[in-house]
C-alpha cells in the first residue's frame, strides 16, 4: 500500500489482508458488541509434576474445539510477578486466548495452578490453586453409554456458603464459570445434555471439583430426573495466592452495551393505508430458453389416449370372440 | 433470571448455572468418599433445579430433538475485549455535515452520450475511460509544448495521490481514536526522518551482490576464499570469457581445433565468400580505426591542459 510519510514524519504504511481468509479472521478477532466464546489456553512453566500435566491434559480435553495447549515449557512466565506476564500477553495476543491456565511445581508450592483471565490482552485477573487428591478420568469406570460429548455444554452448580462470603471463593466461582462455560448460546438442545461440573466449598479456603456426567431417568412430568454419575477428573482446589482485578478496569469491562444492531429487512416498507408491502423480483424471463413442450407425435395425447381406446376395443372385442366361440 | 425455589437456590438458566449457599457441612470430617458422595448429592439436586426450569421451556421439535431457546445469562462475567469504540468522522464526513451534502447512491449502469449506449460506470468498456478520448480540443490557457494526454495522466496521478494521504491520515485519526477498521494495520517502517522528506532507497539483491563483490576484490586473493554468508552465490567471474578448446584431442574424437580452422578457410575459400563479406561495415570500420588513430587516444582518458591557466611559482629563477 502507498507509503506516505504523516505529520511527524514517521513512514507509516497501510497493510490490509491480501485473502478474504485473513480479513475473516480478522474480523473474527476484532471487539465486537456481542463477543465469541472465550478461548482457553493451557501451558506449563518450567517444572510440572506428573499431577499437574494430567491435570492440564484431562482440562484441554474437556474444553476441547475451545482451548488450545502449548507443551512446551515456558521459563520466562511469572504471572505473579510485574514483568512476568509479557509472554502470557503475547501468547494470548497470537491465539486469541482470555483465559489462561498456567501449571507448575515447585519445592514451596507443589501442584500449582494459576487461572486467569486476560482483558483486551492484559492480565486482568489472577487466582492460584493447588491440587490435592486428584483423580484422573482414567481411573474411573462406567458405563462408556453415558460418557459425555465433546463441547456439550455443561451445568455448572456450587454449594456451599463459602462462594458467597470469601472473596477469593467468589473470585474462584466466576473464574470457573467462565472457563467451563464455553460458548453463550440461544438455542439448546435438550437431548445433548450430558454433563455437570460441581463445585463445592469444603472449607473456606478448600474446593472440591469434580466433573460427572448426567443420565436422565423417566419420571411422571416432563422434567426427566437427573442422575450424576462421575466420570471425569476430581481435585481439591486449595486456594494459594491471587490478584483481584482493577476497580476502574473491572467497571471498564463489565459494561456491557444494550443496543443489539438493527437488522437491516430489506425488500419490505410499512404503508400507513396499505400495511405492510414486499417487494418481489421476478427474475428475467428469457424467452429463447424456455423449454418447449415436447410435441413429438407418439407423446401427443389424442394419439395416447385413442391407443388406450383401441386397447380396450379389442380386448373386448377379443372377449367377445372368445364367448361366441 | 433469578429464581428462588423453596430451597433458596441462585439460578441461571442462560449459563446452566446454580449456587446454593446455604449448604452446611457436618462438621465432623467424615471419610473421603462420604465427602464425594454428599457433594454429588448436592450437585444432583441443583442440577434438578436448573432441568426443572429448563424442560418447562416452550420447546419446538427438531429432527435433532427438542430445541429450547434459553433466556440471555443473568451472571455478569467480564467482557474479553473493549467495546468497539465509535469511529471519528473523517474530513469528508465533516465537510460533508458541515455544506449539508446527501449521499446519493450511484447507478451501476450509466448512459454514455458519445456511444448512445448504455455503460457500467466502473471497469471494463466503462463510461467514461481516460484511454477512449480521441481528441482534446486545445484552449487558450494552454501552453504550446505541452501534451494534454499526459497532463490528464499527471493529473489523475496527483488526484490519487492526494486521496491516499487523506486516507491515511483518516486512518491515524481513527487509530489514535482506538477504532481502526479490524481488517486495516498501520505499520511504520520507517524511522522518523528529520530534515528531507526523501524515502530511503530499498538495495535490491543484484546491487548488494556487485557490492559485495566489489569488497571482494579488494582482498589480497581477490576474494576467492573469504568466508560466504548462508545464501550468497560465488562471485561471478570477471572479465572475458574464453573457451578453449582441448590442445590434444581425444583417441576417437573429433579434432575441434581443426574442425574449427576448416570451417573459417572453407568460409574464406568458397565460393559465395564475397557474400559472406559485408563491405560496407567493414569500410566503416576501417575508416573509424584510422580517424581514431589520428586523432590520437581518446580525449576523455587524456587529461585536458589548459595552456591559459599559468602556474604558480612557474619561474623560480626570476
Amino acid at each position: 500500500m502507498g507509503q506516505v510519510a504523516g505529520k511527524s514524519s514517521v513512514m507509516m504504511e497501510i497493510r490490509t489482508p491480501k485473502t478474504h481468509k485473513a480479513k475473516r479472521v480478522l474480523e473474527k478477532r476484532a471487539p465486537k458488541l456481542v463477543e465469541n466464546g472465550k478461548k482457553t489456553l493451557i501451558l506449563h512453566g518450567t517444572k510440572t509434576s506428573a499431577t499437574v500435566s494430567s491435570v492440564l491434559m484431562e482440562l484441554y480435553r474437556l474444553k476441547k474445539g475451545g482451548a488450545i495447549k502449548y507443551s512446551r515449557r515456558n521459563e520466562n512466565i511469572r504471572p505473579f510477578e510485574s514483568g512476568g506476564e509479557t509472554s502470557l500477553e503475547f501468547f494470548s495476543l497470537k491465539t486469541d486466548c482470555s483465559i489462561f491456565v498456567y501449571g507448575s511445581h515447585s519445592k514451596k508450592r507443589p501442584d500449582n495452578l494459576v487461572l486467569g483471565r486476560m482483558y483486551d490482552h492484559h492480565v486482568y485477573d489472577l487466582i492460584e490453586v493447588g491440587i490435592e487428591n486428584f483423580k484422573s478420568l482414567l481411573s474411573f469406570s462406567y458405563d462408556k453409554k453415558i460418557a459425555p460429548h465433546e463441547g456439550s455444554k455443561p451445568f455448572i452448580c456450587f454449594t456451599g456458603e463459602g462462594f458467597e462470603n470469601v472473596q477469593e471463593l467468589k473470585q474462584l466461582k466466576e473464574v470457573l464459570t467462565d472457563l467451563f462455560r464455553g460458548e453463550v448460546v440461544e438455542n439448546l438442545n435438550l437431548t445433548g445434555l450430558d454433563r455437570a461440573y460441581i463445585c463445592t466449598a469444603v472449607s473456606p479456603a478448600k474446593v472440591f471439583l469434580t466433573h460427572c456426567a448426567i443420565k436422565l431417568k423417566k419420571s411422571g412430568t416432563i422434567v426427566p430426573r437427573i442422575e450424576l454419575v462421575e466420570v471425569g477428573p476430581s481435585m481439591d482446589l486449595v486456594i494459594r495466592r491471587n490478584r483481584f482485578p482493577n476497580e476502574g478496569l473491572r467497571k471498564e469491562a463489565m459494561k456491557s452495551s444494550k443496543d443489539k444492531p438493527k437488522k437491516k429487512v430489506k425488500n419490505v416498507d410499512q404503508d400507513d393505508v396499505l400495511g405492510k408491502l414486499g417487494r418481489v423480483y421476478i427474475p428475467e424471463q428469457e424467452v429463447g430458453k424456455i423449454p418447449l413442450p415436447d410435441k413429438s407425435k407418439g407423446v401427443k395425447r389424442e394419439r395416447r389416449e385413442g391407443k388406450v381406446k383401441k386397447n380396450k376395443e379389442e380386448g373386448s372385442a377379443s372377449k367377445k370372440l372368445k364367448e361366441s366361440e | 433470571m433469578d429464581m428462588e425455589t423453596d430451597q433458596t437456590y441462585q439460578i441461571d438458566v442462560g449459563n446452566l448455572l446454580a449456587f446454593n449457599p446455604n449448604h452446611r457441612f457436618s462438621s465432623a470430617p467424615s471419610s473421603r468418599e462420604e465427602l464425594v458422595k454428599e457433594c454429588v448429592t448436592e450437585g444432583t439436586k441443583l442440577v434438578q433445579a436448573i432441568a426443572d426450569t429448563l424442560f418447562n421451556l416452550p420447546s419446538t421439535e427438531t429432527n435433532d430433538g427438542p430445541l429450547v431457546q434459553l433466556p440471555p445469562p443473568s451472571t455478569k462475567l467480564p467482557r474479553e475485549k473493549h467495546l468497539p469504540r465509535p469511529k471519528p468522522p473523517t474530513k469528508w464526513e465533516e465537510f460533508a455535515l458541515k455544506k449539508g451534502i446527501q449521499k446519493r447512491k450511484k447507478d451501476k449502469i450509466v448512459y454514455d452520450e458519445t456511444t448512445d449506449k448504455f455503460k457500467r460506470r466502473h471497469g471494463y468498456d466503462r463510461v467514461n475511460d481516460d484511454n477512449d478520448i480521441p481528441i482534446i480540443e486545445a484552449k487558450a490557457s494552454d501552453e504550446p509544448g505541452e501534451d494534454p494526454f499526459a497532463k490528464r495522466l499527471d493529473d489523475k496521478k496527483k488526484r490519487v495521490g492526494k486521496q491516499e494521504k487523506n486516507r491515511l491520515e483518516n486512518l491515524k485519526s481513527a487509530a489514535k481514536a482506538g477504532a481502526l477498521p479490524s481488517h486495516v494495520q498501520l505499520a511504520v517502517t520507517g524511522l522518523p526522518i528529520s530534515g528531507t522528506k526523501a524515502q530511503p532507497k530499498k538495495i535490491g539483491k543484484e546491487a548488494l551482490g556487485d557490492v559485495a563483490g566489489l569488497a571482494a576484490t579488494s582482498t589480497a586473493s581477490g576474494g576467492k576464499f573469504d568466508k560466504k554468508l548462508p545464501g550468497e552465490k560465488p562471485p561471478k567471474k570477471q572479465g572475458k570469457h574464453h573457451k578453449y578448446l582441448p590442445v590434444v584431442p581425444r583417441y576417437g574424437w573429433v579434432d575441434e581445433e581443426k574442425e574449427q580452422t576448416n570451417k573459417v578457410l572453407g568460409k574464406l575459400l568458397s565460393k559465395h565468400s564475397h557474400e559472406i563479406l559485408n563491405v560496407g561495415k567493414a569500410i566503416n570500420m576501417y575508416n573509424d580505426k584510422k580517424e581514431k588513430k589520428k586523432s590520437g587516444r581518446s580525449d576523455k582518458l587524456k587529461a585536458k591542459k589548459d595552456i591559459t591557466k599559468k602556474k604558480p611559482y612557474a619561474n623560480k629563477a626570476n
